[in-house]
């Protein structure tokens, strides 16, 4: 299956080990991704708060060069993998498709750099593609150095599936599990699965996010690690974890999704950026590599895990 | 109060009225369940419930709203639009509120839309959004000197995890048309 990958500012800056994670795992799993030609931001969570016309306008240019530029080579879906580029994406097929006048003024505003957005082109999460297109049982296959037992709270966040349940329940999401399970894992039951972590808000107002991080991490109690499938969770939950201690919180280390398959399907810990992570210290990853997957003795010519850290 | 009495109505020029329209069409149906004010993570640090300021749009309490915080501290997590028994778009409905007072130009209103203002400036000069651009953006906009001293620890690590990276051209003004389109058909130009 090809998909037309559009990766998200994040996955271009702190959140790279992510986007290099993504495309390890997917190649893997035999998804073909093929980058947007010259895809611009989605506007993130700051559009709206500035301009309603915009909010749909920057993810409908994407689509809307997916819609023409790669329909030719049978690309009619949009992979994204951070979850507010999926939603914004996701908006403008559900809120301005099918009404008429919002339409009209998006593609007005689209027709500015030549371009229009007719609604053909269909928006997938990663999870939802993992889910619905590869399946568990595909990644199982895959697997080589399995996580042992290793205890993984999946953390989904809010905007894939509020307020948009496209794949999973938004009550009480568990498209991550067959994953965790198919790896060897062991799932974290918890509450806090779906709760939000602040988002940008940690920005002008910590204090108020710092209370949702602290909640978060003091329930992952227990956990070996928790796997996010969004760059600005992933910020927040791994930043601010000092600060979060003071509030009742600990320390856990905190992984992408991507990282911790691509880790059990073979791939080293430099594949997949594992020490680009703020919360993967040394003593972390030798713990992880302790437990997890230190399984026999890798291929002689690996390098030596703990350089950098 | 000092004998000062507040105006529940406000006559709001234009742009106002229009915003206060489509909030007042949002939340028209609203029937003050109080689902979305339990659903919300950010409660304990709003002022006026969001049960209770779907009300005041309803009755168009234009100088109350705006002197609230509570909109602010909406993180646009959106359980409460997913709980809401009546289907409302609410946190579209917060989202509005914040355009709203920066029209209007509330207090605490250039300070709580500076990080949202200096992330899409940084969009609509790059195409996407570089982060050490952005970050200088908001402390500009912010106008607090000790805001960048804050990200001092952090900005350290991230640098040490290779996280930072030197802001270049990136999409360049690709962005620009459609910036200006979109100002000019909202009246904001």
């Amino acid at each position: 299956m090809k998909y037309a990958y559009y990766p998200g500012c994040s996955l271009t800056e702190s959140a790279r080990e992510f986007d290099v994670s993504t495309r390890l795992v997917m190649e893997r799993l035999g998804c073909e991704l093929v980058e947007i030609p010259d895809w611009t931001c989605c506007g993130a969570s700051a559009a709206e708060p500035v301009s309603k016309l915009m909010n749909y306008a920057l993810p409908a240019r994407n689509l809307a060069i997916v819609e023409q530029e790669m329909a030719d080579e049978g690309i009619t879906e949009v992979l994204a993998p951070c979850s507010a580029c999926y939603l914004n994406l996701l908006k403008v097929n559900r809120e301005v498709i099918g009404d008429r006048r919002l339409h009209g003024r998006v593609n007005e505003v689209l027709a500015a750099s030549g371009l229009h957005y007719r609604g053909e082109v269909r928006v997938r999460h990663l999870l939802d593609v993992l889910k619905n297109e590869v399946g568990a049982k595909i990644v199982e296959q895959t697997i080589t150095d399995g996580l042992r037992g290793m205890k993984i709270a999946p953390y989904y966040g809010c905007q894939i599936l509020r307020p948009y349940p496209v794949f999973d329940e938004p009550g009480r999401p568990v498209s991550m599990e067959p994953f965790i399970e198919a790896m060897g894992g062991e799932v974290h039951h918890w509450d806090m699965a779906n709760r939000c972590c602040g988002a940008s808000l940690m920005m002008g107002h910590p204090e108020v996010a710092i209370r949702s991080v602290a909640d978060i991490l003091s329930d992952a109690a227990g956990a070996d690690a928790i796997v996010t499938v969004c760059p600005l969770c992933q910020m927040n939950l791994e930043a601010y974890q000092a600060k979060a201690r003071k509030a009742g919180g600990r320390g856990v280390p905190v992984l992408y999704l991507t990282q911790l398959m691509g880790l059990a399907m073979g791939l080293s810990e430099q594949d997949v950026q594992l020490a680009a992570n703020l919360t993967m210290t040394p003593a972390v990853r030798r713990g992880i590599a302790a437990r997890a997957w230190a399984g026999p003795a890798p291929a002689e010519d690996e390098e030596p895990a703990g350089l950098n850290g | 109060m000092n004998g000062a009495v507040r105006e529940t109505w406000s006559p709001a020029p234009e742009a106002d009225q229009m915003v206060l329209k489509e909030l007042r069409e949002t939340v028209g149906a609203c029937m003050q369940c109080g689902t979305c004010t339990a659903s919300c993570p950010n409660w304990h640090a709003m002022d006026i419930t969001p049960r209770a300021m779907w009300r005041m749009i309803q009755f168009g309490m234009l100088d109350e709203i705006l002197a609230s915080k509570t909109f602010w501290m909406c993180s646009a997590c959106y359980m409460c639009t997913l709980r809401c028994p009546r289907g409302l778009k609410l946190t579209s409905a917060m989202a509005a509120l914040k355009r709203l007072a920066g029209i209007e130009g509330s207090r605490g209103a250039r300070r709580n839309l500076a990080f949202y203002a200096a992330f899409m400036d940084d969009v609509e000069v790059h195409g996407r959004v570089q982060e050490t651009s952005m970050m200088q953006r908001y402390f500009l906009k912010a106008r607090d000197p000790m805001l960048p001293l804050s990200y001092v620890p952090l900005g350290l690590r991230m640098l040490g995890k290779g996280k930072v990276h030197m802001p270049g051209r990136g999409r360049g003004g690709v962005l620009r048309p459609l910036f200006a389109k979109a100002r000019e058909m909202e009246g904001l130009s």
